[in-house]
């Protein structure tokens, strides 16, 4: 790993030298913020963070391998294929919103839009697709929305996470936003992201073992129990930074709000290189 | 406890001289209650909840982002030092995840010093 990120630092300084290649320090952050888990967790293979607090508790890892094994979202991704296939009123579908391939749509999100000047989440681009056909939006957290995003997920399994952060004014302002939420104290708590998910991850708040914030966005939507009580359990990834926002009494932004949107641009960033594993379970 | 104990008999002491004895069980309770409710505030989960983040003894399932919280008296001899720590910890860590609990008035002033009474107990 780490012989990967010198030669890749060497490389990208020859080509400063030779190309003028605009260095990014979004790049410098991703080598800092890997090292760091690596360290902290060494015998955690990278790709593995991918499976949040279970790719670094074994006590609790069996018992939600054999969940998978008949996962409580299956049936969550059938609803949501039969969704993306059925024409709106117009005639078209979802399909024709997306310039890619159903197995590559949820992987070529987020991304900054050079045009509008902001970051677009797949949540977004799916209600501005029904938008542009006339049909009324989505809820953002919960119900159809996750049902399109478990089916995009699922499709998507298997290929990685690549978010570009172009070194643009724009797209940079974003990322760094983004990473502003992550790192700053919030709420009568006065708690980050970071004290939780980077500096404590591993230890145990209460009962409950904090998981690496490397390879949190991978598995989205996700299904949880506790989400099932009054709902079909799923929830989309702005549904859970309200919740962790929530816990330190913040008042959590609106999901989709820009402040989200640029959490998600810093936060799958962070995951570059990883493998997209949606829907996922968790606790 | 030693300290407690000390100024309850000379209370008691006084309160015989005094021929009225009633005058010390005010303040036996006194001290026995502040230590009992600074641990109902300290446990409960919507007030101090020190369980999230430390061992304490008496408390089940506790978090380790904390050190455990014992030998308390001997590392804080000076109760208002033990004062400081747990109502405004970013005073000696200001990058701490210990919550403030004074200034973001998570607690109030005669809450926590309930909780330092019990704090000093450990
Ligand atoms: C007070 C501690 C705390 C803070 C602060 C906190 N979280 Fe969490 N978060 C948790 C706990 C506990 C869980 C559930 C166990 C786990 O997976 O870590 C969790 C779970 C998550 C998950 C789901 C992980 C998964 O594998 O599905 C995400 C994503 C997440 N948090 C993001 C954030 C973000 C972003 C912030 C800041 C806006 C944040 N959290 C702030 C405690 C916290
Ligand atoms: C979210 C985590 C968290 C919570 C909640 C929390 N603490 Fe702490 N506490 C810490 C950490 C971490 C330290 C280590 C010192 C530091 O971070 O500066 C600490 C340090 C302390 C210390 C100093 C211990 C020593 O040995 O030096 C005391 C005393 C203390 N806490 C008491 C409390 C009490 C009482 C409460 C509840 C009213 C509480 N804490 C709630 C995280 C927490």
């Amino acid at each position: 790993m780490k012989k990967i990120a010198v030669t890749f630092t060497t490389l990208c300084t020859l080509a400063v030298l030779m190309l003028g290649c605009a260095s990014n320090p979004a790049e410098k952050d991703l080598n800092d913020f890997r090292d760091y888990y690596s360290k902290r967790f060494p015998d955690t293979p990278t790709n593995d963070f991918i499976n949040g607090v279970y790719s670094i508790d074994k006590g609790s890892r069996d018992q939600w391998e054999s969940l998978e094994e008949f996962p409580p979202y299956e049936i969550i991704i059938e609803k949501g294929e039969k969704l993306f296939n059925t024409p709106f009123k117009n005639g078209k579908t979802y399909a024709s919103c997306f310039s890619v391939p159903v197995d590559s749509i949820k992987s070529s999100y987020p991304y900054f839009d050079k045009k509008r000047k902001e970051v677009i989440t797949l949540e977004l681009a799916l209600n501005d697709c029904r938008k542009a056909n006339d049909e009324e939006p989505l809820k953002y957290k919960t119900g159809a929305i996750t049902h399109l995003g478990a089916y995009l997920a699922f499709q998507g399994r298997g290929k990685t996470v690549n978010v570009t952060i172009d070194s643009s004014k724009e797209s940079l302002e974003w990322y760094n936003r983004g990473k502003q939420h992550f790192y700053a104290k919030r709420g009568q708590l006065n708690m980050s992201c970071a004290d939780c998910h980077y500096y404590n991850a591993g230890n145990r708040i209460r009962a409950d073992i904090l998981s690496p914030a490397l390879g949190h966005t991978t598995h989205f939507p996700v299904y949880r129990n506790k989400w099932a009580t009054d709902g079909d359990g799923m929830g989309t990834l702005h549904r859970r930074y309200g919740g962790c926002n929530k816990q330190v009494r913040a008042k959590p932004f609106e999901a989709q709000s820009e402040e989200y949107r640029a959490l998600e641009y810093f936060h799958t960033y962070m995951s570059n290189g990883l493998t997209l594993n949606g829907p996922g379970v968790r606790k | 406890m030693r300290h407690t104990a000390i100024t309850v008999s000379t209370a008691t002491a006084i309160a015989v001289v005094l021929g009225s004895l009633s005058l010390s069980i005010p303040t036996v309770s006194q001290a026995e209650s502040s230590v009992d409710e600074g641990k109902k505030i300290a446990f409960d989960r919507k007030k101090g909840n020190c369980l999230a983040c430390h061992q304490i003894e008496g408390g089940s399932l506790p978090g380790n982002i904390g050190p455990p919280l014992i030998a308390m008296k001997a590392r804080f001899p000076d109760k208002q030092v033990l004062k400081a720590q747990i109502s405004n910890p970013q005073k000696n860590n200001p990058n701490t995840i210990m919550p403030p609990f004074g200034p973001h008035e998570i607690l109030s002033a005669g809450e926590i010093d309930m909780v330092v009474e019990f704090i000093h107990t450990l």
